[in-house]
């Protein structure tokens, strides 16, 4: 098994608890051990960034630090705020000047170059598709999806360093490999709302409620993200999109390791499904009728 | 020697950060130099009549200029020597502007590096020798490279002015770009009812002959004696009895071969002649989508052709042709967009090209000039057309302005309207370029006559929504975002070198910029000559430009032919390469690596191998020089003890009286 | 309607935001591109290729005033399509440094949600999300804009009633005591 550093970040203990689950579950299975960084903290997110970036590099760059420790120079995490971080950190953390700044705040310092990487980019990269393909037990086949990526998983490209930054594939072909029919969705980067949905919620009624609106012009069963506040927004707040733009959203958003879970026949309590605020059974009862049908 | 040394003051260029007149003071001083004086522009007229009455007065053999750059004036102070009664090899310059006083502020420093470099010119002089150029006779025949507006003019002017003219086109038929286009600005003229004439001139003037569907192989040679290479590249069609008459389009039916006249909107036939105004009018089949070059299957258009001049046998035909000058009209192709991902990258086929637009309004287009959408054929009515896609942006590399898509913009957002009366266009801009004559009249007539609504700001998105495009930009005079639904999407894409152009740019030893656009000689004075003597450059293929100004360096390339042609003789540069054939061992390594050719091998009356210099290929680059092992090839006006000459004034030797000669 | 004195714009602002940023903010032609694909233009009092420009002609008041710094997401839309190749996230992000420390705020929830958040990662060393609900309801009086939520959240089980403070939570805590301190 290839053993990879792993950094969940503080949704996945909470908001977000079935994408951590359905991710550890789906890495067992395709032979990546994930090493979780001993007592990691919050990269600092959205908020530390808009404050200072030396402090917003410092909090990163501890879990870093955690890495070099484990003697990995590799660490993985399925949320993109905290991708971003690692990575922003990382970059920044190359000019001499800087990374003195940040260490100067640190109990340990982090001396070598640590890339983080999303889970979705190591098992792109790292698992041979055949070995996915032939895994697959349970086909999507019949479900029609929309792959939703947000806006900071691939940009900016210089940064990131993954896919296309205007049309990326890489969910869509997973998506298709395993069987389903991926619409080619038109607002794949575009912001949900991001952090304001506690402040500001109009914004992001009003953003991801258009996220859904084009979703639903497509005739989609289901969204599929790769992020815990896409998903959050898009799903957790169905309820208040509808009540504010006066909609009737119905539409399940999934994590895209629980659909990758499923495919791959693994157990339903180890993907968080019920977790899910609108409801997958009409996706789940799609499947099995296409299933019974061929 | 009686040695006169001129120290320019190039008005406060030189004497702002030299002392000029302290540097008379030293060169006076200098060996063999018997006068020395300051003037304030020494290029002018009275300071080159001061030379020459200094040369007459003071009984001068040889002078030297403190000055400029010889790149900027050694012709012209050869040639006042000259007059003055001396050879011109009995000059040097010594560059104490771009090489001292535009370089530094510290008038003690600059004033004894003027000084160190006027002994070094004295020095060399002192070792120089008079040379005289010998004449050769030229070929009176010039090389057209290119069958676009540009290089059409330039043939025409040059067969019109006396000289045979050869033009290679690559294309199956002249016209280039041009004929594509349905309308020009500002006039609304058809572009093929104005250039028609002209090609057909082209095809019908005695002095005229056309290789189209053929490219430039490989030239060798020097100015005034070329001899290019041209490769006829098999079109199936034997071109000396085709009669252009079509029968064999009509009946192919391999319909699927990709249609580049078109832009690809659409398919042509495998055979076929790319448009009705196609000069040469002949038929010529594409390979790769013919069945029977493919599978040995079909043959009809042999057995349909009225005069039997299909030939699936033939082969690609290689011919020399001797020239004396070179034309280079190779224009332009369109920036490729596709690198802006957030415009679909080709995914959605209702976002075309502006090239693609003019297909689809003209009569002769796959549309038959009716303007339809790509993917269901139906009328559009918001066309939306986004100006600078591949222009004036770092991001992709092109920083450029790419100068007329302003133009042809507004022309086809006012054809639009004519067209379709009911529709509305809508154009996003940063900035109008509209410089000739008549043409910020022109746009503004699209805005005010025809109701055009031009939006100032960058569009970021394009996305599908139904059966429309939304398309996201900003108003930035009006301060905000907006959003169009657009039903086709036109994309004023910015312009480049010519594919293959660079490669082209190698065999002619023409230098492309970063950008691929041939450098020429002078951006200011020279525009349509290059560094390369006798090649010339017209049209696009120097920088984008519009029709007028194409036209117009057609014609002054055609007269720097003409002139270049004019003399019975040329004179060669005497500066060349030369073999001691006492010293020459005949090892041929000088003939080796002589990037020109320059170098031939001989046998003398004892029949011992020796190096010749053929003097008229030889650029005088000094590789010989360095490589032979003997000494024995020497470059005249920069022999070694000439260039020792100018090292030890600079670092005299510690040995006292050790002498190079 | 502000008439500006360009000799009077404060050359200095504009100094400190580029050299803060590190971007030349002389290559902005004001495409608007930014604003175009910006996803918050509807929310923003200043569009985003307009801060652009008053930071060009040193309007440092109008600028650090603006809400539209608070509400940006940093989605990077805009720093992705600049022909320049500015970072234009980072130049509002900066911005927004700059506002905060110069106690201009005129996005007030935005503000506290961000110190809530900071608050919780500095008590605990990770973000505890009720906790923070809470810290930040009662600052901001805002009681019923996510009410509808909650039950949502319970009965999915997604969030925890008890913190979960890491061992390390005092080296989180000193990174920003040494932080405040370098101030």
């Amino acid at each position: 098994m290839a053993k990879i550093a792993y950094y969940p970040g503080c949704s996945g203990q909470s908001t977000s608890v079935e994408y951590d689950l359905s991710t550890r579950a789906v890495c067992r299975e395709l032979g990546l051990e994930l090493v979780d960084l001993e007592d990691w903290s919050c990269c600092g997110s959205t908020p530390a960034h808009t404050v200072n970036h030396v402090l917003s590099a410092a909090l990163s760059a501890r879990n870093l630090a955690l890495t070099e420790q484990l003697g990995m120079d590799l660490v993985t995490t399925p949320c993109p705020s905290c991708l971003s971080n690692l990575r922003t950190a990382a970059h920044k953390m190359e000019d001499a000047d800087f990374r003195a700044k940040a260490n100067a705040l640190l109990d340990t310092p982090c001396t070598k170059q640590v890339t983080a990487q999303s889970v979705l980019q190591v098992i792109m990269e790292q698992v041979d598709p055949e070995l996915i393909r032939a895994k697959v037990v349970k086909p999507l086949t019949g479900l029609k999806l929309a792959c939703y990526y947000g806006c900071i998983m691939n940009r900016p490209p210089a940064l990131m360093q993954f896919d296309n930054h205007e049309h990326p594939m890489v969910m869509d072909n997973l998506m298709t490999m395993l069987g389903a029919e991926v619409v080619p969705y038109p607002l794949k980067v575009e912001c949900c709302g991001a952090s304001f949905g506690v402040p500001r919620v109009d914004i992001v009624t009003k953003l991801a409620g258009k996220l859904l609106d084009a979703g639903r012009e497509l005739d989609v069963d289901a969204f599929v993200t790769a992020c815990p506040l896409c998903q959050m927004n898009l799903d957790m707040r169905q309820g208040q999109i509808n009540s504010a733009l006066q909609e009737k959203f119905r539409i399940p958003v999934f994590y895209y390791t629980q659909l990758l879970g499923y495919a791959l026949g693994i157990d339903r309590k180890e993907l968080g499904l019920k977790k899910l605020c609108v409801n997958p059974k009409p996706v789940f009862n799609k499947l099995k009728e296409t299933a019974q049908a061929s | 020697m009686r040695i006169g040394v001129f120290i320019c003051h190039c008005g406060s260029n030189i004497a702002g950060t030299v002392d000029c007149e302290s540097v008379v003071e030293i060169a006076a001083g200098f060996p063999e130099v018997v006068y020395a004086t300051d003037s304030m522009y020494t290029c002018s007229e009275p300071g080159q009549e001061g030379i020459i009455t200094a040369i007459h007065e003071h009984n001068l053999d040889g002078v030297v200029v403190a000055s400029c750059s010889p790149r900027m004036h050694e012709p012209t102070f050869r040639r006042a020597v000259e007059r003055a009664g001396l050879n011109r090899y009995m000059f040097e310059m010594a560059n104490i502007r771009e090489h001292v006083s535009w370089i530094g502020k510290d008038k003690a420093h600059n004033t004894n590096k003027a000084a160190d470099l006027v002994l070094m010119a004295v020095e060399k002089l002192r070792r120089n020798r008079p040379l005289v150029a010998k004449s050769f006779t030229t070929v009176k025949k010039v090389l057209v490279i290119g069958g676009g507006v540009a290089g059409i003019q330039a043939a025409l002017d040059c067969a019109d002015g006396g000289l045979d003219v050869v033009m290679v086109e690559r294309e199956q038929s002249i016209g280039g770009k041009m004929a594509k286009l349905d309308k020009t600005f500002p006039t609304i003229d058809c572009s093929s009812c104005v250039l028609g004439p002209k090609m057909v001139d082209i095809a019908q003037h005695e002095k005229i002959s056309l290789y189209a569907c053929s490219e430039v192989e490989s030239v060798s040679g020097y100015v005034g004696n070329f001899s290019v290479t041209i490769r006829r590249k098999a079109t199936y069609v034997d071109w000396t009895t085709c009669t252009g008459c079509g029968l064999c389009t009509e009946k192919c039916p391999s319909k699927r071969s990709p249609d580049p006249f078109n832009e690809f909107l659409g398919t042509t036939t495998a055979i076929n002649i790319p448009f009705p105004q196609a000069i040469p009018k002949k038929a010529a089949i594409n390979p790769d989508t013919c069945m029977k070059l493919q599978k040995g299957k079909c043959g009809i258009c042999a057995k349909v052709c009225p005069v039997g001049c299909i030939d699936y046998e033939q082969q690609d035909e290689l011919v020399t042709v001797e020239v004396g000058a070179i034309v280079v009209a190779t224009g332009y192709d369109l920036f490729d967009w596709h690198k802006y991902p957030q415009y679909g990258e080709g995914r959605y086929p209702d976002v075309i090209t502006s090239l693609q637009y003019e297909r689809l309004l003209s009569a002769s287009g796959p549309t038959g000039g009716h303007i339809k959408r790509p993917s269901d054929g139906k009328e559009p009515k918001n066309v939306v057309f986004i100006q600078c896609v591949g222009s004036r942006d770092r991001s992709v590399d092109r920083p450029y302005c790419s100068g007329f898509c302003c133009m042809y913009t507004a022309k086809q957002a006012i054809l639009t309207k004519d067209h379709i009366p009911d529709s509305q266009s809508f154009v996003f801009y940063m900035d109008i370029r509209a410089p000739g004559k008549g043409y910020d009249e022109f746009t503004r007539r699209a805005m005010e006559e025809y109701g055009a609504q031009y939006v100032r700001g960058r569009v970021a998105m394009i996305y599908p929504h139904g059966d429309q495009l939304i398309v996201r930009g900003a108003d930035t005079l009006a301060g905000t975002q907006v959003e169009v639904p657009a039903d086709l999407v036109v994309l004023a894409t910015g312009v480049e070198a010519s594919q293959g152009a660079v490669k082209l740019g190698e065999t002619l030893r023409v230098v492309p910029d970063q950008f691929g656009f041939f450098v020429e000689s002078h951006p200011k004075l020279k525009p349509v000559e290059t560094n390369t003597a006798g090649v010339y450059l017209a049209g696009a293929c120097q920088g984008p430009k519009d029709i007028p100004t194409s036209v117009g360096q057609g014609s002054a390339a055609a007269a720097k032919a003409l002139g270049l042609l004019s003399k019975e003789q040329l004179e060669s540069d005497p500066a060349v390469s030369k073999v001691n054939v006492n010293r020459c061992v005949g090892c041929q390594k000088c003939i080796d690596t002589c990037p020109f050719g320059a170098i031939k091998a001989v046998t003398d009356r004892m029949g011992r191998l020796k190096a010749e210099v053929i003097e008229t290929v030889c650029q005088g680059c000094g590789i010989c020089t360095v490589t032979c092992p003997q000494g024995a090839i020497q470059l005249e006006h920069f022999t070694d003890n000439q260039i020792l000459a100018e090292v030890n004034a600079l670092c005299p030797p510690k040995m006292n009286n050790v002498s190079f000669e | 309607m502000k008439i500006l004195d360009l000799s009077a714009g404060d050359r200095d602002f504009l100094a400190e935001v580029e050299s803060r940023s590190g971007q030349n903010l002389k290559t902005c032609y004001q495409c608007g591109n930014c604003t175009a694909g910006c996803p918050y233009t509807f929310a923003y009092d200043i569009p985003v290729s307009q801060v652009m420009r008053l930071i060009q002609a040193g309007q440092r008041e109008m600028v650090l005033n603006s809400k539209s710094l608070w509400l940006c997401a940093s989605c990077q839309s805009c720093t992705t399509r600049c022909p320049n190749e500015i970072d234009v996230a980072k130049v509002m992000d900066v911005c927004r440094h700059m506002a905060r420390e110069s106690g201009c705020v005129s996005e007030r929830t935005t503000k506290l949600f961000t110190d809530a958040f900071l608050q919780s990662v500095e008590t605990h060393g990770r973000a505890y999300e009720l906790g923070l609900m809470a810290r930040y309801t009662l600052k901001s009086g805002r009681f019923f804009d996510n009410i509808a939520l909650g039950p949502t959240a319970l009965l999915h089980n997604k969030l925890s009633f008890k913190p979960h403070p890491i061992q390390g939570k005092e080296q989180v805590a000193r990174i920003f005591e040494r932080f405040r301190k370098g101030e």
